[in-house]
């Protein structure tokens, strides 16, 4: 594998990171100076590379090979390890920088007026500017630590954003733990870079890929485990998925972009990207699938207990990031349908996301499902498109989750033995529950009685500066599926492997589409049955699994009684050994050289003395050791 | 060959300064503090016309200087400077007019002279560029002391509390290290031939006993100096008490001649005993890095939470110098630059902080981005850059660091990987309950809490930011100069980069 050098009009593709960043740095820099007009800097800066995406993306499409490398300059040169600041645009690359982009500039947007009473509003686009260019440097770098960087750069706008109102407690500690559990990916993500390097003595992309081959079978399962860490922090998958909800903190455009269409989804960008090394043992695959499917039930499980419309959506991301690694783990023609369904999903999750935060708008920041109710007749554009997201992701014929989640259970079905069923299974039972919550949260919102708080008088349509997003995302999720999966996986075979003949699995595709929609069709079903009439306005009794999935599985409380509460206390046993221990050995130390601690302590006057006496013992020391080695004691 | 006397130049004229800036009469404190910050920016343009007399390709020593000084026991004034000391250099040189311009009014409240207060940092200034421009062991010695004497007074008589104890305790640890050292030069100078020359003393030999005790008094001043974990305790107290200024050179700087004395004077002359000793190293380097992290995370006062950082920070600089590759130890040198840029902008702006406040505590802040949101970013920053986000400078040699070792020593670099996450911890943390959150309402009847960033701070921080940037993405300046003095050392140790396995395996 190699990459021609970028010429002409390619030669330009800096410019998608370097915008929106320019943007950024004005925005923060020139401080209440950009108040007035610096939101306007804010979208434009997304569009303008949404643009230059789209002039770039007909380039390359014109291109032989469709890809070409951009060298900038020498980012690291020691010896022997040279890295790049080099931009690699191809195929993957380049359509994720039309989602980042496409999907950021309406959200932009939208931000405008959803932000427009905030103080800190300038600030806000500052932030979300920055996002988008480490997004762009993230899909873009050519080589893994660039890769890195970018990874970084995202998880630092992640955590500015999500306690971008830093005053209240709740939104600080989410932004520290979602930074602190992206750091423990990280870290794996770093060995492995490190392994690469010790291995192959580089880690550009081309010549990984190319010396993946001679490298022992173990040595790739553990490359691969690594980046397995690392993508599951940064994608909220298992056992790292416990700070994605806490990332709701955030303001609501945020949740829409990063924490849905975007960034969450960096860990099936890095293990697509590594496709090569994934594709390269069987054990490892295998390990990424049942992650994929581990996440997408527990995801749907807990989605089903929540009461908050955004924790709700932000636990259906986790599940539908799950049918993502389900995907990519699956390996061959699913990593293009993984990226399909990201693609799918970054359109209607973000247009859901953007439709809760239209009714938290009109609903004074409300945001308890229990609350809501009747909604539909008092925001008629936020009630269409929310619902048409809604049969969007709950893969409704002929909605886009239909065309981009079916074929990846039906590809779960197509592997060897019991784990067809296992996966296959996990992937169905996910759709079903899906269409249960996903239809309870709709019908509790918009249909029914009103069930709002005594404040609430007459809930009303977002301006048109939120709604026209609305309406556009909407859009994608009607035609994006079926545009998408018919040609996306071509437009991606130069990276990703070519889907070859259908494989028999243990069921038929035809029996694979009609299951999945009648469980579809049952789940929401079900859910129109039992919230028609709304439900109760305070938490009820509930019994173990309700129970369990309200905590989140139990999640954060085992980290904080394995993690976080041993830490404390290993600490604070640190600082009094530190101070007790150590340093009152060495003060008893010094205590017995300066002649008692008592002088320690005191003024100038028993410092001389101690002085003294220090100097005294030294010139001992030193004649001592001078007689010992001309005596040849020491020797 | 340039004929200027640059070295010699660098060490004489901020004593001269200093004494001059001691002479100013008390009642003139401005002109003092004026006077210091126009010498310091002359010392700084000297300082860059040395960079470009130094041919970054050409011989390890170069613009050596040579003056008899002792000639009956072979002591010179012998100045000489490889790339390593180069930067070191060049980063004293940046520092201290940053230095002296944000402790601007330090002084003023302390009852004691001002002028003396500025004269001592340029005395500071003299022998913290002397020490790292020797190239005669016992000059390097003399240095290595002296540089106790100026700090001693400015932590002593201009610190916070309890400042004569932690003068005092930072006095003797690095008198006792000291001592082992100057046993250690007398021990060296007998077996080497009675000189003290560097480049003599590289080629002589000794038998190993001899090479294992003599490296174990240089190491032990410098483990202390650095600090390495367990001799890290003088520095909390000395950090936590010093005046910002300081300060700021303490952790910044005076550190970093305890790695560069193991860089320039362990290594090559006692290259096996180094290689025996290394395992050592390594490990308390791995301690060091978790055990500072954890305890970083426990402290309630800023100030020595940033000495912990600093403690953790200097066990990545002990495992990459002692995991002898090429890119781990260009990694280490690296590491002491942007370690001097990151913490000591973060301790300046604590310094601001604290100055506001009135108090260094952790708990009596709260929510203070509400009224100071440009030093709340600022100390935000810092702490990006201190956690070695990439984009900042100590990114690159943090991961020049870890990759190197990783290639070497695989158990050592994961555990020091974990590192990471650690810092993040404790930078979050910090930041979390500093200038996030509700504010503390003891904070509105603080009238300094209510006056964001003053003209003069940022002054202070945005070269520091800038320069933290610029190597973040672009370190090759700096990595041009240090690679072939760190190359020229890993051969003194006879030390080679592992072939990667993969074409290991090929060949088989």
């Amino acid at each position: 594998m190699e990459y021609a050098q970028a010429t002409g009009l390619l030669g330009n593709v800096w410019l998608l990171v370097a915008i929106p960043l320019a943007s950024a740095a004005l925005l923060l820099l020139l401080g209440r100076r950009a108040d007035r007009w610096g939101h306007w800097l804010g979208v434009l800066a997304p569009a303008a590379s949404f643009v230059l995406g789209l002039v770039l993306f007909a380039q390359l499409s014109g291109l032989e090979n469709k890809s070409v490398e951009l060298s900038l300059w020498d980012f690291i040169d020691v010896f022997s390890f040279k890295v790049d600041f080099g931009l690699l645009y191809d195929p993957l690359s380049a359509i994720f920088v039309l989602l980042i982009t496409g999907v950021g500039s309406l959200i932009h947007v939208y931000a405008v007026e959803y932000m427009r009473h905030d103080e800190g509003r300038r600030r806000f686009f500052g932030y979300f500017n920055l996002f988008v260019a480490a997004m762009l440097l993230l899909v873009l770098g050519n080589n893994y630590v660039m890769l890195y960087v970018g990874w970084e750069g995202v998880g630092l706008a992640s955590y500015l954003l999500i306690s971008f109102w830093y005053t209240r407690p709740a939104a600080a500690t989410a932004g520290k733990k979602a930074f602190l559990m992206n750091r423990v990916g990280d870290a794996g993500f770093a060995i492995a870079i490190f392994a690469m390097f010790a291995a192959l003595g580089t880690t550009q992309y081309d010549e990984v890929f190319n010396g993946v081959g001679a490298l022992s079978s173990g040595l790739v399962l553990a490359i691969g485990l690594l980046l397995l860490l690392g993508a599951c922090g940064k994608s909220g998958q298992f056992p790292l998925q416990a700070w994605l909800p806490d990332a709701m903190e955030g303001p609501t455009p945020v949740s829409a972009l990063i924490h849905a269409a975007t960034m969450v989804t960096a860990g099936v960008y890095l293990i697509a990207r590594s496709n090569p090394v994934f594709s390269a043992n069987e054990t490892l695959q295998t390990v990424v699938v049942s992650i994929g499917a581990l996440t997408l039930v527990i995801g749907c499980i807990i989605g089903c207990a929540k009461d908050d419309i955004k924790r709700v959506l932000a636990w259906s991301t986790v599940s539908q990031i799950g049918y993502m690694f389900l995907g990519v783990g699956l390996g061959g023609g699913a990593y293009a349908l993984a990226i399909v369904h990201l693609l799918a999903h970054g359109f209607f999750k973000a247009g859901l996301f953007l439709g809760a935060g239209s009714v938290m708008h009109g609903m004074h920041d409300q945001t308890d499902i229990r609350r809501f109710g009747g909604l539909a007749k008092h925001m008629r554009i936020t009630w269409a498109t929310f619902g048409l997201g809604w049969l969007a992701i709950i893969g409704m014929f002929p909605f886009s989750g239909f065309f981009s989640k079916e074929p990846i259970i039906a590809a779960a079905f197509e592997r060897e033995g019991w784990t067809a069923w296992l996966f296959g299974g996990a992937a169905l039972l996910g759709a079903a529950l899906t269409a249960f919550y996903m239809t309870r949260l709709f019908v509790l919102t918009f249909h029914g009685k009103p069930r709002w708080t005594e404040d609430i008088k007459h809930p009303h349509e977002s301006p048109a500066l939120m709604t026209i997003p609305l309406i556009l995302l909407a859009v994608g999720s009607v035609g994006a599926g079926f545009l998408l999966s018919t040609s996306v996986p071509d437009w991606l075979t130069p990276v990703l492997p070519e889907h070859g003949e259908e494989a028999h699995g243990v069921l038929s595709h035809t029996v694979i589409t009609i299951l999945s929609l009648l469980v579809t069709v049952l789940g929401a079903g079900g859910a129109w049955l039992l919230f028609r009439n709304g439900t109760q306005e305070q938490e009820q009794p509930a019994g173990v699994l309700v129970t369990a999935a309200r905590r989140n599985l139990y999640a954060d409380s085992f980290n904080e009684w394995v993690f976080e509460r041993p830490g404390i206390y290993l600490t604070r046993a640190l600082v009094f050994l530190d101070n007790r221990g150590i340093d009152g050995l060495v003060n008893g130390l010094a205590a017995a050289v300066g002649g008692g601690s008592s002088r320690l302590r005191r003024t100038q006057t028993g410092f001389v003395r101690s002085y003294a006496m220090s100097i005294l013992t030294g010139a001992l020391v030193v004649t001592a050791a001078f007689v010992a080695l001309q005596l040849g004691w020491l020797v | 060959m340039s004929s200027f006397p640059y070295l010699s130049v660098l060490t004489v004229a901020p004593l001269v300064g200093a004494l001059v800036v001691a002479f100013l009469p008390r009642s003139r404190p401005q002109l003092a503090k004026v006077v210091t910050l126009v010498w310091s920016l002359g010392i700084l343009a000297v300082t860059v016309a040395l960079w470009i007399a130094f041919e970054a390709g050409g011989e390890r020593l170069q613009l050596r200087e040579s003056y008899p000084w002792i000639p009956d026991w072979g002591v010179n004034f012998t100045f000489a400077v490889d790339g390593i000391a180069l930067v070191m250099l060049m980063l004293i040189a940046v520092l201290v007019p940053i230095v002296i311009l944000a402790a601007w009014h330090e002084a003023d409240d302390s009852g004691r002279s001002v002028p003396v207060y500025f004269a001592l940092l340029l005395a500071l200034e003299s022998t913290m560029l002397g020490v790292f421009a020797a190239a005669d062991v016992f000059l390097f010695y003399v240095f290595f002391e002296v540089m106790l004497v100026p700090m001693y007074f400015l932590i002593g008589s201009y610190g916070g509390a309890r400042r004569q104890y932690a003068a005092v305790k930072f006095f003797l640890y690095s008198l006792v290290g000291g001592l082992f050292m100057l046993a250690a030069v007398v021990g060296l100078w007998v077996v080497g031939g009675n000189t003290f020359d560097w480049q003599a003393l590289t080629q002589i030999d000794m038998s190993t006993g001899t090479e294992r005790w003599l490296f174990l008094g240089f190491f032990l001043a410098f483990a202390i100096k650095a600090p390495f974990f367990p001799f890290h305790t003088w520095l909390p107290d000395a950090g936590g008490t010093a005046p910002v200024g300081a300060g700021a050179l303490l952790v910044g700087i005076l550190d970093k001649v305890g790695t560069f004395g193991i860089l320039r004077y362990c290594l090559p002359i006692f290259p096996n005993a180094s290689k025996y000793f290394a395992p050592l190293a390594l490990v308390l380097g791995v301690i060091g890095i978790i055990y500072a992290a954890l305890l970083a995370v426990g402290q309630n006062d800023i100030k020595r939470l940033v000495s912990y950082t600093s403690i953790a920070h200097f066990g990545f600089i002990g495992v990459g110098i002692f995991a002898f590759t090429t890119q781990a130890g260009t990694g280490a040198v690296l590491y002491m630059v942007n370690h001097g840029l990151a913490t000591g902008l973060l301790f300046l702006v604590v310094g601001m902080l604290v100055a506001r406040r009135g108090s260094a505590l952790i708990t009596d802040f709260g929510g203070a981005g509400k009224t100071l949101p440009v030093l709340a970013g600022v100390l935000f920053f810092a702490g990006l850059a201190s956690l070695a986000m990439p984009g900042t400078a100590p990114f690159v040699s943090e991961f020049l660091v870890l990759i190197g070792t990783f290639t070497v020593n695989k158990p050592i670099a994961i555990i020091a990987t974990l590192g990471i996450v650690l810092a993040a911890a404790y930078v979050l943390w910090m930041v979390q309950r500093t200038v996030q959150g509700t504010p503390n309402p003891a904070l509105a009847e603080v009238e300094g809490m209510r006056h964001d960033i003053t003209l003069r701070e940022k002054v202070v921080v945005a070269p520091l930011i800038a320069l933290i940037i610029l190597f973040g993405f672009y370190p090759k300046p700096i990595t041009d100069v240090i690679n072939p003095a760190v190359q020229a050392t890993m051969q003194d140790i006879g030390a080679t980069d592992p072939v990667p396995t993969a074409i290991t395996e090929a060949a088989k």
